[in-house]
């Protein structure tokens, strides 16, 4: 029985004076945003997370309407894993209380800092971590939610060369076991030809193409 | 002439830390508000909150005592449940809360427009809903510069004499705080060693706030991720 698209997006969003029309349909698992510094990346995040409240329109993910005109869900109730491309992580918390903040399950999380090598740094303040640890904390305490949507934005644009490709891999096997829907954000080649299913790129608010549709 | 320094002292003390902890709800609230929200009349609101700051305390004791004197409807209704607030010690906590409530509530809305509001939308993200995502990001965060706010207020009610003097006089065991007490002696020769205690407790007590303060930045900024160490 065909289920639907999994992505199903038709909306507005004003910001300012401007307004961004983000038009996505795709029954992709793992989707790809590509796009230029300012095309709009960020606030398509946003509207995901339901942190835009000048929103208008449709945003559907696995049949579930988290906007639809004037109804809404909010963000407090959508679950899901935000991973912001700088961190937040919050200062006055350690690691592990960072990862912990939306963690479900017990095992999970420990195999999320088995996963990305956290281990040695639960007690640590996010101020002693460098730039790839930090990153690293972000991306498991997204993940530790077993969210219902998943939202990376650069996961792993801080991680060394030799190391990155390894870690992108690994969790997007970890992502893949959990079928969990997934938007990346990334100017990396490499990770969106070997991570997504789709990628859709944004233009001035617009999505405006696609490659790799199934 | 009789005059009890460490009676000033006490009083001085109680009514700064009574300023403090009864300016906190007020200057969170007022000062979230200013950094967060947009309203209406906020510039009038950022200007009311101001007003103490440049006007002349001693026209606020008068503004006081007009609101709150025996012959105001106020005073009259506080009376019949037997509250005086003109000569009373409530009349010293009432113009130091007036003085010091600027500092305070600048103190804190410059902690809450320091706290990157990220972090709110990221614990709403995980669940949390506003309220809770609130105390579990932005008022931790935000405490330090609060609580500068507080010593600032502390500080500020320690050296309050204008507002005061009106409002409640200088009453010996009751309303007579270090400012006063100091003014009652330059009048009376003889009473050095009296001055010499009084100023200083004065010291003593605005040095240490000067230090904690310093501290309370300084966590403030370690807090915030703004610096190592």
């Amino acid at each position: 029985m065909d289920k639907g698209p999994r992505f199903d997006i038709d909306a507005t969003v004003t910001i300012a004076a401007t307004t961004l029309e983000f038009v996505l349909r795709s029954a992709a698992d793992f989707l790809c945003v590509t796009g230029a510094s300012g095309s709009g990346k960020s606030t398509f995040l946003r509207l995901l997370c339901g942190h835009e409240l000048n929103a208008n329109g449709r945003v559907s993910v696995d049949g579930r309407a988290f906007l639809d005109g004037s109804a809404r869900i909010p963000s407090w109730e959508r679950a899901i894993g935000w991973c912001p491309q700088d961190y937040v992580l919050l200062p006055h918390k350690t690691v592990e209380e960072n990862l912990r903040l939306g963690a479900r399950e017990e095992a999970c999380t420990s195999e999320l800092i088995e996963l990305l090598a956290l281990r040695q740094l639960l007690k640590r303040a996010p101020r002693n971590l460098s730039g790839g640890e930090k990153q690293r904390v972000a991306l498991g305490r997204a993940l530790a939610s077993k969210p219902s949507l998943l939202l990376l934005d650069e996961p792993f644009s801080a991680q060394d060369r030799p190391r990155r490709s390894e870690l992108a891999r690994d969790v997007a096997q970890w992502i893949r076991t959990y079928a969990i829907p997934t938007v990346l954000v990334t100017h990396d080649d490499d990770d969106r030809q070997s991570l997504a299913d789709e990628t859709w790129h944004l233009a001035h608010g617009r999505f405006d193409q696609t490659e790799g549709a199934q | 002439m009789h005059l009890d320094p460490w009676s000033a002292i006490r009083i001085s003390a109680l009514v700064g830390i009574l300023t403090s902890v009864i300016g906190f709800p007020i200057a969170v609230s007022v000062g979230w508000l200013l950094a967060r929200k947009q309203f209406v009349g906020k510039s009038l609101v950022g200007a009311l909150v101001l007003a103490p700051l440049v006007m002349p305390p001693i026209v606020l004791g008068l503004g006081l005592l007009r609101v709150f004197g025996h012959r105001s409807w106020l005073g009259e209704a506080l009376a019949t449940v037997g509250i005086s607030i003109p000569f009373g010690f409530e009349g010293v906590v009432l113009a130091s809360l007036l003085v010091g409530m600027p500092l305070y509530v600048l103190a804190s809305r410059d902690a809450f427009v320091a706290t990157d509001l990220r972090y709110e939308e990221l614990a709403r993200t995980f669940g949390q809903r506003p309220w809770k995502a609130f105390w579990s990001t932005s008022f931790p965060l935000a405490v330090p510069g609060i609580a500068c706010g507080a010593l600032l207020a502390f500080a500020r009610a320690l050296g309050e004499f204008g507002a005061t003097a009106v409002i409640a006089g200088n009453i010996e065991g009751k309303t007579r705080t270090i400012s006063l007490a100091v003014y009652s002696l330059l009048d009376s020769p003889g009473n050095s060693e009296t001055m010499y205690v009084l100023v200083g407790a004065s010291l003593g007590i605005g040095l240490t706030t000067i230090v904690a303060y310093e501290m309370l930045a300084h966590w403030q900024r370690r807090r915030l991720g703004l610096h190592h160490g």
